[in-house]
């Protein structure tokens, strides 16, 4: 239970950091400190180390959870009552259109200000979005008109002698660029929103307090004067001046909720509470498009322990201490525009937080506290955010492996990625930015590039540098490849020329936007909740993939006619006979799209990126598989023209004809070596076709995603329901208020997905009984 | 050795313990009323694959079987194709994989007994306890599959008995405890699985231009199943 007089002393003024001379050293100890071991977390900014020194690794099973406190139920009805009242404003409950969103800039908000236990809102009321018009004003202005709204003439005058990231964006393009996004064979970039997909490391704030982060930053300041002052020197020596600016603003921001938190947090309460500052200052500073958490349950399980060791917590406490602090995470909203929500339906933030994983010494990284955050699908009811990824091992204990499936079956709101195939790579401290992004936390960031229509680029090729839904000619001009018969090796030598093309384009295009949202709305309390010296990843993505890899099939195993229009271009194709087709485990097919992928980012390598980063590929594609698809004309594999795209990595819909496990074992051929950004895979399955009953259930999905995962693959989103429910909330909205499905990298609310949306989701594949 | 094989589905939860790969044989001499798959009666259907040629497909699914999964081989009836299954289960179970064997049991000889030779599990359909209604529907002796399960205690295999409940033939007590005496004086059988009789296949009739012989008959409901495996 909530007790008050736990956390009577928590706004200490004392003196924080003690000097003690501990042999030939002097290291730092500090009071709130009091009973953590290790060392190197002390000596220098390493929350990995602090987690490894003192975490418990926990291998039971879910039984010692609690339930919801009566405080918690009341509190959930008061959120529920806001939800209900967003859904009849249309999506959009209130927009405050007169202040630029900031850290500072609101002032402090409450659901219920006597009984909240975690604090803070992004604006003055819940669900009040507030406009950031950083990232382009005219989307600003825009989202405000689609609700309803008109952004203020005071904002609109500032701008207008303000450079946004858009602007900025806008001044380099070429035309070539502007041709390409304009024909959608390249969609989405982040040239007028927040990129996003950038994790602040916000475990910081909570251990060491933000006066040490403003010391070391000052530190990594004071380093620089001795280097040469480059372009790139002058650039991070102004980021670190906007960083200490912002971690001063952060003090601010807590202060004005009456939170001293320029000291470390002296207990699981106010760990939660500083952690949730820090994540708070990023979303009011950006609206970026995945705004993710990071990886806080283990690291929270530390202060948790230590308090219910000493008498302080009780089991009650502590999960209503997380209750509080996601729900939270739940009212969190941007402002957007439809368009955008086209792109990315179901107005996500994607706070994604990884739980689980194995630590490199052996031990698991659950712990209590890792069912707790899961355990908030039941104290709280389902929800698509938090956008909770489990870090799925072979060698996860096995109560959790369950817990997790029974939470799939029950919920449908989590999904799972290989941390065998992650953490080689990343280390045992990463987490997942959006949907499927690993990182390493507070050491490496990515500059986010959306994706390209791979099938729209195969039709081009075909055109010979003609894009038939637009009417515009871009790339290499050559011959329309017509005929009686399309053949393998003339389509594919013509199909390479355009991908060498377009990657090269590609990667331009993200320099640029990249170079301009540094410039212009940098991540300042993000970037300063990351080492100075950051590592960058520069993420491509692809849609349309298994399009691209039946239709190339189609032509090499059966018999592909181009139809021409009256103009001579190809606008349809009539293909003959049988092919093999993606989802069916059929290596003649399968290995075509892992090629696609392999040829892909190879070819975007050969371009340099801003600022050195890492090219790195996805196969996602959040809900934009409609929208890429209607753009796209017919394709040779008999996909009709308009119609949508299988999402991230999926087989096309209905296409696999050998059962589930054929599905997942033709998306686990794709390597995670070409698509270090993920591969997403979401399956969908019938209650009936997962066995008989609760326990049965259980235990085969976790027999799946241990096969699925040990043959190397990345992601699956896992959905356990009937067609029919979706069929009777489509028709009937009202009754499935609820209603969390896993779509492509997150979960969405049903209701809040377009009509279109909601039909292709609809009409994917569901794996049934026999 | 060549077998006809009617389909392949890389999940089965449903026909045997875990997650299962399921291989359905092509060709049936019973004509059950009550059958949902008329599609692998005929002998002469299906593909024809080498038992090679299935192990290395199943094996592609081995890392999903988990501790209880394995592959499971169904139909159309198996047993006609026994030389065949004998094959493929020997390569299944030297690569460890578990074998499970879903059969009415209407055949005995010594090929089938080699089959059972390296079958860890059975799957026996008792379609009826009552000899006349058996031969009525199923169109063979009753004694068979009796004969049948007694070939599977004394060779020791672990075996589930199923039955179909059709309303107005055996959805009755009577025959529930006759199922139940058949399994406890058997050493072998571990369980009783009932499964409710289902319509949904009725389209395939209607494609392939033949009678649903119970296509009259109704689904039983959820309460008669939860009273019938009360009884068990």
């Amino acid at each position: 239970m909530y007790k008050p007089t736990v956390w009577a002393n928590w706004c200490h003024t004392d003196l924080p950091f003690c000097f003690a001379i501990g042999g030939m050293e002097d290291y730092m100890e500090h009071k709130n400190w009091n009973g953590f071991k290790g060392q190197l977390w002390r000596d220098e900014i390493n929350v990995r180390d602090f987690i490894q020194s003192n975490y418990k690794e926990y291998t039971g099973d879910g039984a010692f959870l609690a339930k919801a406190t009566e405080r918690t139920d009341e509190m959930m009805q008061k959120v529920q009552r806001l939800f209900k009242l967003e859904r009849q404003m249309g999506g959009v409950l209130d927009i405050d259109t007169a202040t630029v969103s900031s850290l500072t800039s609101y002032s402090p908000g409450y659901v219920d200000k006597e009984n909240e236990i975690i604090v803070g809102l992004q604006t003055n009321r819940p669900l009040k979005r507030g406009v950031n018009p950083f990232g382009g004003i005219r989307m600003a202005r825009q989202a405000c008109e689609a609700y309803g709204y008109k952004l203020s003439a005071e904002i609109e005058e500032e701008f207008r002698y303000r450079t946004t990231h858009n602007d900025g964006v806008f001044r380099a393009y070429t035309d070539e660029m502007r041709l390409a996004r304009r024909c959608h064979v390249i969609t989405g970039l982040p040239d007028a929103y927040g990129r996003g997909r950038i994790i602040g490391d916000y475990r910081r704030v909570a251990l060491y307090g933000v006066d040490k982060l403003i010391e070391e930053k000052k530190k990594d300041k004071k380093a620089l004067e001795s280097q040469v002052f480059d372009a790139e020197n002058i650039r991070l020596d102004e980021e670190l001046f906007r960083q200490i600016d912002f971690l001063g603003r952060l003090k601010e921001m807590a202060q004005m909720y009456g939170f001293d938190i320029s000291q470390p947090a002296s207990n699981a309460r106010e760990a939660v509470q500083w952690t949730y500052f820090g994540y708070l200052a990023a979303i009011k500073e950006q609206n970026g498009a995945a705004m993710s958490l990071g990886r806080v349950s283990t690291f929270f399980d530390i202060y948790f322990e230590r308090d219910i060791e000493n008498g302080l917590l009780t089991e009650d406490g502590a999960q209503e201490i997380l209750d509080d602090f996601v729900m939270k995470l739940r009212l969190a909203r941007h402002l957007r525009t439809p368009e955008y929500n086209e792109l990315f339906g179901g107005d996500p933030m994607w706070i994604t937080e990884a739980v689980g994983g194995m630590g490199e010494d052996g031990r698991t990284l659950v712990t209590k506290s890792s069912f707790r955050m899961l355990n908030t699908l039941y104290t709280l009811g389902s929800s698509p955010e938090p956008n909770l990824t489990i870090l799925w091992s072979k060698a996860l204990p096995q109560g959790f492996k369950k817990f997790c499936a029974k939470v799939s079956c029950d919920t449908d709101s989590i999904q799972y990625e290989n941390d065998d195939v992650m953490r080689p790579i990343y280390g045992d401290d990463y987490a997942i930015a959006c949907c499927v992004s690993a990182m390493k936390v507070g050491k490496q960031m990515q500059f986010f590039g959306a994706r390209c229509n791979l099938s729209k680029l195969l039709l081009i090729a075909i055109n010979g540098g003609y894009d038939t839904t637009s009417g515009i000619h871009i790339g290499p001009q050559m011959p329309v490849l017509d005929g009686d018969k399309l053949d393998y090796e003339t389509v594919m030598e013509r199909y390479n020329i355009y991908i060498e093309w377009l990657a090269k384009l590609y990667v331009n295009t993200m320099n640029i936007i990249h170079y301009m949202h540094d410039k212009y709305a940098y991540e300042k309390i993000q970037m300063a909740l990351h080492d100075t010296a950051v590592e960058r990843f520069m993420a491509f993505g692809v849609a349309g993939l298994s399009v691209v890899a039946d239709s190339l099939s189609a032509i090499k195993f059966a018999s592909v006619k181009p139809v021409t229009d009256a103009n001579g271009f190809v606008v349809n194709f009539e293909t003959m006979g049988d092919f093999p087709k993606y989802g069916n485990d059929d290596d003649r097919v399968d290995l075509i799209a892992k090629e696609m992928t392999h040829k892909f980012i190879s070819e975007l390598r050969k371009t340099p990126t801003y600022r050195n980063a890492i090219h790195t590929l996805s196969v996602l594609t959040i809900t934009s598989n409609v929208m890429y698809g209607k753009n796209t004309g017919a394709t040779p594999d008999g996909r009709e023209a308009f119609s949508p795209f299988a999402p991230g990595a999926n087989p096309m819909h209905n296409r696999e004809q050998n059962g589930a496990l054929a599905s997942l074992n033709s998306v686990a051929k794709l390597s995670y070596d070409d698509c270090r950004d993920g591969i997403s895979n979401t399956f969908s399955i019938t209650p009936d076709a997962l066995g008989h009953g609760e326990g049965q259930r259980v235990d085969n999905l976790v027999s799946i995603l241990d096969g699925y995962f040990v043959k190397n693959a990345h992601h699956i989103n896992v959905n356990v329901l009937n067609r029919e429910t979706l069929m009777r909330a489509y028709e009937n909205p009202e009754d499935y208020p609820n209603l969390t499905i896993r779509v492509s990298g997150y979960a969405v609310n049903f209701n809040k997905l377009s009509r279109e949306q909601q039909r292709e989701v609809i009409s994917r594949t569901f794996h049934c009984a026999l | 050795m060549i077998g006809r094989i009617h389909s392949l589905q890389s999940l089965g939860t449903v026909d045997g313990p875990g997650v299962r790969f399921v291989v359905f044989m092509q060709g049936c001499p019973l004509r059950c009323g009550c059958c949902h798959n008329p599609d692998t009666w005929d002998f002469a259907g299906g593909e024809e694959y080498s038992a090679v040629q299935i192990a290395e497909k199943i094996e592609r699914y081995k890392e999903y079987f988990g501790d209880d999964g394995g592959v499971t081989v169904s139909g159309g009836e198996p047993l006609m194709q026994a030389e065949f299954v004998h094959e493929l289960f020997g390569l299944c179970s030297e690569k460890g994989m578990n074998t499970c064997l879903d059969t009415s049991g209407c055949v005995i000889n010594d090929t089938v007994k080699a089959l059972l030779s390296v079958t860890d599990r059975v799957l026996l359909d008792v379609k009826y306890t009552d000899p006349e209604l058996y031969i009525k529907h199923v169109g063979c002796d009753y004694c068979g599959v009796l004969n049948f399960l007694d070939l599977l205690e004394e060779m020791k295999i672990p075996t589930v008995l199923r039955q179909v409940i059709i309303p107005t033939l055996n959805d009755n007590e009577e025959n529930i405890q006759r199922l139940k005496a058949i399994a406890d004086s058997r050493s072998n059988v571990e369980g009783i699985e009932l499964l409710p009789f289902r319509k949904i296949c009725s389209q395939k009739y209607d494609n392939m231009g033949i009678a649903f012989k119970f296509g009259h008959l109704c689904e039983p409901d959820g309460e008669t199943m939860r009273r019938l495996n009360e009884i068990l």
